[in-house]
């Protein structure tokens, strides 16, 4: 019991009791006691729906494009010998080390305004602007969002499927299937609690992403995470920017438990 | 239908692991490739799979070449050792696997997956899941999904090694009698465990360091093995360094009277005996030697001899009152017993 003591403290002194703060600070309009008024205020307000639906679809589709990608790549690194898998199951680690920003950072810099590809294209053609716009809409943020998270699917699944006994594969084919339905009927299934695990990192992890649509610029896209950033330092309204930080520590809170009921249903 | 291996050559990286096999297993035969781990008996069997390419030979299934044809146009069914049962699918889903990846109608589908099953001893268990299965039930659910897409060629890679020993005999009777259901099917028949072999196997492929080393019926190599591999390999023998001299061969500053008539005289090689053909007192081709050893193994008793330099191995029925170690002893063999091969390792 003694020995639980100080872990118990650390976590209380510097996570739950800021974590309090903020929520004691939502319910306290600026010079008022103790009151819902930031809340209904918030939720009134268009710049707060907004922000949550391109929080959530942002997130959706970031981890919908993850899976996909994460789980073509993971396939192709463990079951197509090439030359270099294995130092290419090493790159991800290393990328998953990369601080989110860099990946915007490089996406810029290939993409972005004055970018290499429109650099070479205004080059090329002559003319006044390339080609390549989309990186400050929403569709810059979700490239961004799914080239740098990819590598958190790809692990757990890279760990599944080196623990898949490749004997069942060939039994698959020396039975008639062929690579697609082996995908689909034996490799798939095993792989779903890596993939729900990754999945649902990832969910959580674009629900809070805050450097990746920060630079990107893109000026149309608030997110919760932009929308708390820019109550508290831009407009110093702290009960409202608590408020949504309360609303964004909910739905991770509540996506995780829902992740770990339905993985502990699927038996994971 | 037959398998004909013609020869068939594989290699990793320089590495020969398969030396240019010639054999062929005619249709419904069961053959089996007995041989020590590495001795290129599993990738024979992979060869003919489809999960190795061969560096040259090939590879026939009932006369068509199919060296260049992917696992899933060759039709065989195959069971390999660790069952590699699907674990999320149900038994019967496992057993229907095949079929249904060959687009066959669902009423066939399940009618031929519940005759499988029925053919395994395993239809009661069609709605379990693999884990909820004991290892030897496990195994009759690999068996049946082979069975099910109704190859010609089966290829079993060490079915019953994960078994215990009592299970795996029970298998080996369940084995022989598919076999005699279904008597058109060609079986290839990977272990390195020669009861299995012997009392699977219409033939016997010894294999050893990537070579095919012998190829005959269970019989045919028990009793006149063709070499020192096969005879210690199949059943267990004394291999006994000997010059050949006339009308016998001399062992030990012992004259030992067998059929020289293949021989050289002067020649060296080796005399191979069978340790339950060796008897003890006197008799015929008396050998005088200092017992060494002596196990209790139930029904018999097996004597280790020391007979000049070399040790004699005699499997006697159970003695009453066995000799002690250090006690010297006779030991006899007749002269039909025992078979002359050409020397090999045993003259050191």
């Amino acid at each position: 019991m003694v020995w639980a003591l100080p872990p118990v403290a650390l976590l209380t002194l510097f996570f739950l009791y800021p974590l309090a703060l903020v929520v004691q600070q939502s319910f306290r309009p600026d010079g008022g006691g103790p009151s819902i008024q930031p809340y209904t205020e918030v939720f009134a307000s268009q710049a707060f729906r907004q922000a949550l639906w391109t929080t959530v679809w942002l997130a959706l589709a970031s981890t919908a494009g993850c899976l996909a990608l994460g789980f073509l790549l993971a396939l192709v690194i463990a079951f197509v010998p090439f030359p270099g898998a294995k130092a290419v199951a090493r790159f991800v680690d290393v990328f998953l080390s990369f601080p989110s920003f860099l990946i915007t950072l490089a996406l810029l810099f290939v993409y972005g305004g004055v970018g290499m590809a429109n650099g070479a294209w205004t080059g090329l053609t002559g003319a006044a602007q390339g080609p390549f716009q989309f990186l400050n809409t929403p569709w810059g943020v979700l490239l961004a969002e799914i080239t740098y998270f990819t590598p958190f699917v790809m692990r757990p699944l890279l760990a599944a499927f080196s623990q898949l006994d490749t004997a069942q594969l060939e039994a698959a084919g020396s039975l008639g299937a062929r690579a697609p339905r082996i995908v689909r009927t034996v490799i798939l299934p095993e792989a779903l609690p890596a993939l729900a695990a990754g999945g649902s990192l990832v969910l959580v992890l674009c629900l809070n992403e805050f450097g990746i649509v920060l630079f990107t610029g893109a000026k149309g896209v608030t997110t919760l995470p932009m929308l708390v950033y820019g109550k508290a330092i831009l407009e110093s309204d702290y009960p409202g920017a608590c408020v949504v930080a309360v609303v964004n520590v909910l739905i991770s809170v509540g996506l995780y438990g829902l992740y770990r009921v339905v993985s502990r249903r699927a038996g994971a | 239908m037959s398998i004909r291996f013609d020869s068939v050559t594989v290699a990793y990286d320089g590495d020969l692991v398969l030396d240019s096999l010639d054999l062929t297993v005619e249709p419904g035969e069961v053959m089996a490739l007995l041989g020590p781990s590495g001795s290129g008996k599993t990738t024979a069997l992979r060869a003919v799979a489809g999960f190795v390419r061969p560096a040259s030979g090939r590879v026939f299934l009932g006369g068509r070449d199919v060296t260049d044809l992917p696992p899933y146009r060759r039709g065989i069914g195959m069971v390999v050792q660790q069952y590699a049962l699907f674990p999320h699918m149900r038994v019967d889903e496992n057993v229907a696997f095949g079929l249904k990846a060959r687009g066959t109608a669902r009423s066939e589908v399940r009618r031929r997956v519940g005759e499988a099953l029925e053919m395994t001893g395993m239809a009661g268990w069609a709605r379990r899941h693999p884990r909820e299965l004991s290892g030897g039930q496990q195994q009759r659910v690999a068996i049946a999904r082979a069975l099910a897409i109704r190859p010609d060629v089966l290829l079993l890679d060490e079915p019953l090694s994960a078994l215990d020993a009592q299970l795996r005999s029970g298998m080996l009777t369940e084995l022989a009698r598919l076999h005699r259901e279904l008597p058109e099917v060609s079986m290839l028949y990977v272990t390195h465990d020669q009861i299995e072999a012997l009392t699977l196997a219409d033939r016997i492929a010894v294999m050893d360091r990537a070579r095919l080393q012998a190829c005959g019926t269970p019989q045919e190599l028990y009793r006149a093995p063709a070499n020192e591999f096969t005879a210690s390999f199949v059943g267990g023998a004394n291999l006994l360094p000997v010059t050949v001299g006339s009308g016998g061969v001399e062992f030990a500053g012992a004259l030992v009277k067998v059929d020289t008539a293949e021989a050289v005289a002067g020649a060296r090689a080796t005399l191979c005996v069978r340790p339950h053909l060796v008897g003890l007192g006197a008799g015929p081709n008396q050998l005088t030697g200092v017992v060494r050893e002596i196990q209790w193994r139930g029904a018999t008793h097996r004597l280790y001899v020391k007979v000049g330099e070399h040790d004699v191995m005699a499997d006697v029925s159970e003695l009453r009152n066995p000799p002690r170690r250090g006690e010297e002893v006779t030991l006899h063999l007749a002269p039909d017993d025992a078979v002359l091969l050409p020397a090999g390792v045993s003259h050191g």
